[in-house]
């Protein structure tokens, strides 16, 4: 009567030990789980088939797409069993941290993730202490020891090609630069391996190697025939297209006379083209890029992107099954590309104007290879 | 918190000094003016009505005498001291209780906890001073007690949740909140607006058991035989001030009426 | 108190009983009197089947790794969904709890690590900054009468804002932070079962907050705020002082759960979580409360916290993707505000 009375009094109880109950479940009901002992190896592999989750940034991303269903035709292959997951949106480490745990109690016996920070190092350190295979697809985490291997463009190297491509077209210019990054509210490998490469492939001395825009905004570059430069300035895209456009909208009206645009990805610089054409500038700037999707290709045929570095998303998905089936089977461990802390699955500069001295194929050729459609 | 008033009836002591008085309320919202210099008086032991057309200022100079509004100009004596409400809180603690139109109930919350809400009692000891827990037994108990000797007897069961009562029973409850806890007067404004022939007796019957109880009561109302039932004084607000002061005796309601809506003007006051 | 009749007539006037007195009732009708009467059935029913459900589509999921998982994955949103359920009861709505948590995570994450400072006066400054967040959003809303729907939603980008000028976007690993501040993660067993430090100090702020909103005034004047504000008013109850101290409470329990949240990632980053409002506002809803305010009940957003865990582990177990879970429970939330339409229906 006393207690609690104020609403109705058998109600509030009643939630009460309905709550309560549904703890002590949690608890009560509670079986002693096998995976928990240190064995070293995964439980789900006695008898079943193998279990594998791939979890990747978001679902919006036809990137990310791209790997899931290179995912999914190899599991159907290896007759492995493949639970997808991935983040809300970029950034949603609380999701992929779940979707890790999850795995973990399902048995896998690897993931393969492409982790959104840092934030998630500690949840795949426990499925690696529960004895799965951890292997990074596209994003090398930090370190990259926090997963067993790392399959990933090299994304310096693309940025590298990208620059060095840009450099020789320049043909001793000077050039104007708009900067269009990935992120402004985290920072994240992809973004400066590329940028920064970009940026070496040009021939501009890099200040903190691994920090976008700590460089000189103004000085020379050596790619190329070498020539003057200027930077007019790093804006985030969060690799979309309208966010691409409004940073490209920003640059413009901090330097009207941009000629060289680097974007983060295919969508981002399509936006930054939509940008500049709004402008009319778009027949005075170049725009280079990376990525290699199939849209992305497109658009070079038409002249819209210089070039762009294709990478391979799919191959990623498929070398990392193999190697989680392989280790299911033989105990092998997958090893890392020599002088690099991961494997890398390669990068080709697609462009339809080729320089001398610099590997590339054509957009066509491209096509036939690229992911998403 | 004091129940006495209630629990032991006391004989209305006829002074002529005024438990409530009003001197010259001015209350303007932006032009519209809602008092225009109300003067009122409340005597112990009785109860007088305010009546006046729609728009002639009843709400605003109920609101002003409860704290529920400041007024502009003017000043409001309660035994004889000068006191300023700045919001209802202040008129409770001076012992003015107010049952509004809307009864100001938490349709949600039982009955009990209705007649107690904004002043609910601890524990003694520990279990109130440091873990702030409230005496629902005894405030049950009291409440019971108290609508029991108001005579209500339509709520027999204080933990029922007023949004699952009548009408009838839910104004009973406000004024049996006010008569609670009223230790000086109790306002009651539009009590039958919404009731049946039935229930508005009960409230009417209600009405005189605080009168006998020597609680004064200011009765704001459109219901002309209502009025003229349980009224000794009639105030009439016209245009926002004072037309006058009748009584049910020196007047009849066609005369009120014709008071209010400015077809007469009162010549002689009632007593 | 009139005379001729009721006086006579026995207590049996009452809704309640003459309800029972008149059950010419379906059983559909009679399911729908009890859940009015027991609110806290219809989540405790679907608690209940979805764990039976699970269980048998995976048996992985009674592990008890798993359910102790489950708990761990709910402490966060369990702990912001009191918060969350306080402002709900006053009728209104704090978009900006997510945005409060991470910004008191990193300023405890960061002071601790970087700036050297000990350990508990980081996270008495953490606590700080989330009282002064609360007492922000209490002020627009009592003090300028702006709806707490667009006073939080402008705060929720000021303090993501902040939250990543403070931080340089750049996020804390927990091995630079110190043991106390990532504590919450740390398990212990019982009986085998492991638990963590946060999941102990969310439920033990359910009861807390169970008895303060049961059993003191200042609970009892929260659910009349949000109940009928003028009546509250006019009860003398200061609606001003309640809604100020509501909010101000709702920065502390984030607070905690900015704790919580460092210790379950091991990490504090800036953009773990600044979604997470729509998660509470889901748990609170799915628990029974009414966004209209004034009714509900704390340990209704515990199950609903639980109900949206369990479903989500269940799905991921069963190897459902990502998108069925979020899809799944969106259908709860459509389903859960419905049969609570439906059950409110039962005296009209």
């Amino acid at each position: 009567m006393l207690s609690s009375t104020f609403r109705i009094t058998p109600a509030k109880r009643m939630l009460a030990v309905s709550a309560a109950l549904t703890i002590g479940a949690l608890s009560l009901t509670a079986c002693s789980d096998p995976s928990t002992a240190g064995s070293g190896s995964g439980s789900g592999a006695a008898g079943g088939p193998i279990g594998v989750s791939l979890i990747v940034k978001t679902t919006t991303n036809p990137y990310f797409v791209a790997m899931e269903d290179a995912a999914k035709t190899q599991a159907a292959k290896d007759g492995v069993k493949l639970t997808l997951a991935a983040g809300k949106k970029d950034g949603d480490a609380t999701t992929q941290i779940q979707a890790i745990e999850d795995s973990i109690s399902r048995g896998d016996k690897g993931i393969l993730i492409t982790p959104t920070d840092d934030t998630v190092n500690s949840a795949i350190s426990k499925a690696r202490k529960a004895g799965l295979l951890v292997i990074a697809l596209d994003t090398a985490p930090n370190p990259a020891d926090a997963v067993d291997i790392t399959f990933a463009t090299d994304n310096r190297a693309a940025g590298v090609a990208i620059g060095k491509y840009a450099a020789a077209k320049l043909d001793g210019k000077k050039a104007v630069i708009g900067m269009v990054d990935l992120f402004s509210n985290q920072v994240a490998s992809v973004d400066y391996d590329r940028d920064q490469g970009f940026l070496a492939g040009l021939g501009i001395e890099l200040n903190d190697k691994n920090k976008n825009g700590d460089e000189a905004q103004t000085g020379k570059y050596t790619g190329g025939k070498g020539g003057e430069y200027e930077i007019a300035g790093n804006q985030a895209s969060n690799g979309d297209q309208a966010d691409g456009r409004t940073a490209m909208e920003t640059l413009l009206s901090k330097n009207p006379n941009i000629n060289l645009v680097y974007a983060i990805n295919e969508p981002a610089a399509y936006g930054a083209y939509q940008a500049l054409q709004a402008a009319g500038k778009e027949k005075s700037a170049m725009i280079v890029t990376i990525d290699g999707g199939c849209t992305g290709v497109k658009e070079v045929n038409q002249g819209i992107f210089a070039a762009t570095s294709q990478q391979y998303p799919s191959k990623m998905a498929q070398l990392g099954m193999d190697a989680i089936v392989k280790l299911a089977k033989t105990g092998e461990k997958p090893a890392v590309t020599a002088g690099l802390d991961f494997f890398n699955t390669g990068s080709k500069l697609v462009t339809d104007n080729a320089v001398a001295g610099l590997p590339s194929i054509t957009s066509a050729e491209g096509a036939k290879v690229c992911w998403g459609k | 918190m004091t129940t006495a008033n209630i629990l032991g009836p006391e004989s209305p002591a006829q002074t002529r000094q005024p438990v409530l008085q009003a001197r010259n309320l001015v209350k303007t919202y932006g032009r519209v003016v809602g008092l225009d210099g109300v003067s009122l008086e409340l005597y112990p032991g009785e109860v007088l009505a305010i009546i006046g057309d729609n728009g002639a200022g009843k709400s605003t100079l109920v609101k002003c005498l409860t704290g529920a509004e400041v007024p502009d100009q003017g000043e409001i004596l309660l035994d004889g001291q000068t006191v300023r409400f700045r919001r209802p809180q202040d008129a409770h603690e001076a012992g003015i209780e107010t049952v509004y139109q809307s009864l100001a109930v938490s349709p949600a919350l039982d009955v009990a906890s209705n007649l107690y809400l904004g002043r609910e009692r601890r524990k003694a000891g520990i279990l109130g001073s440091v873990f702030r827990m409230m005496d629902k037994k005894g405030m049950r108990k009291e409440a019971e007690e108290g609508l029991r000797n108001l005579g209500i007897s339509t709520l027999q069961d204080v933990t029922v949740p007023v949004e699952n009562l009548s009408g009838g029973q839910r104004q009973a409850v406000a004024v049996a909140r006010a008569a609670a806890f009223g230790s000086k007067v109790v306002v009651l404004d539009e009590p039958t607006a919404a009731l049946g022939v039935r229930e508005s007796n009960q409230v009417l019957q209600l009405v005189r058991t605080l009168r006998e109880r020597g609680i004064p009561v200011i009765l704001i109302s459109h219901n002309m035989p209502h009025v003229f039932e349980v009224a000794d004084r009639i105030h009439i607000q016209r245009l926002g001030k004072c037309a006058g002061t009748i009584t049910p005796q020196s007047h009849t309601m066609t005369e009120a009426v014709a008071i209010m809506t400015g077809a007469r003007k009162v010549d002689e006051k009632g007593a | 108190m009139s005379h001729q009749t009721t006086e006579a007539s026995p207590p049996a006037a009452q809704p309640d009983l003459a309800v029972e007195f008149l059950d010419r009732r379906t059983p559909v009708d009679r399911a729908r009197q009890a859940l009015h009467k027991y609110p806290a059935l219809s989540p405790g029913i679907v608690i209940i089947l979805a764990i039976i459900v699970f269980g048998l589509l995976n048996p992985r999921f009674f592990y008890a790794n798993n359910l102790s998982l489950v708990s761990q994955q709910v402490a966060v949103v369990g702990t912001l969904a009191i918060a969350q359920t306080l402002v709900i009861l006053t009728a209104g709505i704090d978009l900006s709890v997510g945005a409060i948590m991470v910004l008191a995570s990193m300023v405890m994450a960061q002071l601790a690590s970087h700036n050297g400072v000990p350990a508990p006066i980081a996270l008495l400054l953490g606590l700080v900054v989330a009282l002064a967040a609360g007492a922000l959003n209490g002020i627009l809303v009592t003090r300028l009468k702006l709806p707490p729907f667009i006073v939080t939603l402008g705060t929720l980008s000021i303090f993501i804002a902040l939250t990543l000028l403070y931080s340089n976007s750049a996020s804390v690993t927990g091995q630079d932070i110190p043991g106390l501040i990532t504590g919450t993660g740390n398990t212990f067993k019982i009986g085998g079962v492991n638990f963590t430090y946060g999941v102990v100090m969310m439920l033990l702020l359910y009861i807390v907050m169970a008895f303060i909103l049961n059993s003191t005034a200042w609970g009892r004047h929260v659910y009349t705020v949000g109940d009928d504000k003028e009546a509250a008013r006019l009860s003398g109850i200061r609606v001003n002082r309640v809604l100020m101290s509501v909010y101000v409470a709702a920065g502390a329990i984030i607070a905690v759960g900015s704790w919580i949240q460092i210790g379950r990632a091991d990490a504090a980053s800036p953009n773990a979580g600044t979604d997470i409002n729509l998660d509470t506002i889901t748990a609170v809803v799915i628990g029974g409360t009414s966004l209209f305010g004034g009714r509900g009940n704390i340990w209704g957003s515990l199950l609903g916290a639980l109900i949206v865990g369990v479903f989500r582990n269940g799905l991921a177990l069963a190897g459902l993707d990502v998108l069925y879970q979020t899809l799944a429970v969106g259908v709860l939330i459509i389903v859960a505000v419905s049969v609570d339409q439906w059950i409110r229906k039962v005296r009209k």
